[in-house]
């Protein structure tokens, strides 16, 4: 009898289940260890997928450990959709619930940067605004000013250092991580993603204008919580890295 | 963007391989024999990027086959409509020389296995398959290709052989059949068939795409030779005779070589796909065995 199709799902991913009945070898016989085929591919392919997705978590906890958890986390937390690209995103949140990964607390807001990336990476195209269009802004009304952000823009917060630890696992020669906290920046000025660490309140300003403040409200907002912030280096990131596509006038 | 007016190309009965990103420059600057390339559609469902970019690219030099790992057809939940959505614009933008699917399920309950799982070849089955058929042919305003699985075991309820399964769904739907040479060896080997037995027995008139690709060897519960469909390494000389034996009788079709995992460099898939030339070049100049 075939089994229901829920059955062999279930055995699929639960190496305790009995394999399904009703399915046969060619010579008639119960089909065992073949039914092991199909949950090697499963298993196989999703933890491929998981290293691939998350290389510098991948490096950090070493092949074996990252093997493991893969294995932990696809039975947890199947893909929803046929888009892999989008697997993992639950691994962040399913990292900070691992009660034995503890003592590395900055695992999950460093596996969110890998996710930033790859959102990042296939995200919308979007011209970025023309430098003249603007220079030639003036600052009144670049403070009424919002703007609008390119889709593959991303923002990462972080009490860790992040982005230092990225570097540190994915550029020889890279300097050892520091102990600071970092808000890291992804632009994309073409195809290939860039991370890179934002001045203290750079995150914040950003973050009120992605919300709908204009530059200035935005900017007041920022310097309430980090007195003195200066927006322009902050600004510099964003226009060197094409993540500004327009401005909006209010006025 | 290919434009709309475009004439929509036909595969060329020539070699083509499964595109990697890692071989887009070369492909471009010297791709030797390859007159079309396969793209795996979940892998450009994304809204941007290098994908779409280098997709963008290669359409204008290549006519290009969509090949879907994602709709489930042969599961027993219905069609995901987002997919389907998505599918229906990846392929109206493209508009792909050929799109094909496997007759074999990914998803159930929501979960998606990233695999091609088995199902038994029954009345029932054979009806749910081509209502799948006729929607998707309906959403992407064009026939398909359903290819054939490779199997590691069989369900002792199927009353149907896999070839009739396929030619009757074909007849049903109007779609064409991907044959899938390797995995007729793959299966036959597993479930000790003939393999020149199934493509005597194959609809090899509605054939519109054969693919080719390496496997490995493994065992079962009794030490009987289990072969695993991975992609990973060069088609194996039988196989290649089997290609030799289908072609003499299909006569010339678009052969595609797939390697997914270990991706060697281009210089090797390249001699690959200059085989599978060889090999459509000497169609009826030998008999094969």
């Amino acid at each position: 009898m075939t089994p229901a199709e829920r059955i062999f799902a279930a055995a699929l991913l639960d190496g305790s289940r009995p394999v399904p009945a009703g399915l046969r070898d060619g010579a008639g016989g119960p089909a065992g260890r073949r039914f092991g085929v199909y949950r090697n591919n499963v298993a196989a392919s999703l933890t491929e997928a998981m290293h691939l997705a998350f290389p510098v978590i991948a490096r950090l906890l070493g092949k074996q450990n990252m093997d493991g958890l893969a294995g932990l986390f696809l039975r947890a937390h199947p893909p929803s959709s046929p888009l892999m690209m989008h697997y993992g995103a639950a691994f962040p949140d399913f990292l900070s619930a691992m009660e034995q990964l503890s003592h590395l607390a900055y695992l999950p807001d460093v596996a969110r940067l890998e996710l930033a990336l790859r959102r990042s990476y296939h995200a919308a195209d979007a011209d970025p605004v023309a430098p003249a269009d603007l220079a030639e802004a003036n600052p009144d009304r670049l403070a009424d000013s919002r703007i609008v952000f390119a889709p593959a823009m991303e923002i990462v917060r972080s009490r860790w250092p992040i982005h230092d630890i990225w570097r540190f696992n994915t550029e020889t020669g890279a300097p050892r991580p520091r102990g600071v906290a970092q808000d890291v920046l992804i632009t994309r000025p073409q195809f290939d993603p860039e991370p890179q660490p934002l001045p203290d309140g750079g995150a914040d300003w950003i973050g009120a204008m992605q919300g709908g403040l204009t530059v200035g409200d935005a900017l007041d907002s920022a310097q309430r919580r980090t007195p003195g912030f200066d927006p322009a280096p902050t600004l510099a990131l964003l226009l060197g890295g094409g993540a500004v596509v327009s401005l909006e006038s209010t006025g | 963007m290919p434009e709309d007016s475009k004439a929509q190309a036909r595969l060329p009965a020539a070699a083509g391989v499964g595109y990697k990103a890692q071989h887009f420059a070369a492909i471009t600057d010297n791709p030797g024999t390859v007159a079309w390339l396969e793209i795996h559609a979940e892998n450009y469902m994304g809204d941007g990027g290098r994908p779409l970019a280098q997709l963008r690219h290669l359409s204008r030099g290549f006519p290009l086959s969509v090949h879907g790992v994602g709709l489930s057809i042969g599961g027993e939940s219905a069609l995901d409509p987002d997919h389907l959505a998505r599918l229906a614009q990846l392929v109206g933008w493209l508009n792909p020389a050929a799109f094909s699917e496997h007759l074999a399920w990914s998803t159930h309950g929501g979960h998606f296995f990233n695999d091609l799982l088995p199902l038994p070849y029954t009345e029932a089955t054979l009806a749910r398959v081509v209502s799948h058929i006729h929607q998707v042919q309906d959403v992407i305003r064009r026939p398909m290709l359903l290819e054939n699985p490779s199997s590691y075991l069989a369900f002792e309820d199927s009353t149907w052989s896999e070839p009739e399964f396929l030619a009757e769904i074909a007849r049903r739907t109007g779609c064409g059949l991907l044959l899938d040479v390797n995995n007729v060896f793959v299966s036959a080997a597993n479930l000790g068939f003939s393999p020149q037995g199934y493509i005597d027995a194959f609809a090899l008139d509605r054939v519109g795409e054969i693919h080719l690709g390496g496997h490995d060897e493994d065992s079962d519960d009794h030490g009987v030779p289990l072969l695993i469909d991975s992609h990973g390494r060069a088609v194996v000389e039988p196989v290649w005779a089997l290609l030799d034996y289908t072609l003499a009788r299909s006569g010339a079709r678009p052969v595609l070589i797939e390697w997914d995992s270990d991706i060697p460099g281009w210089p090797v898939l390249e001699a690959e796909a200059a085989r599978a030339t060889r090999a459509l070049a000497g169609i009826g100049q030998s008999v094969p065995a």
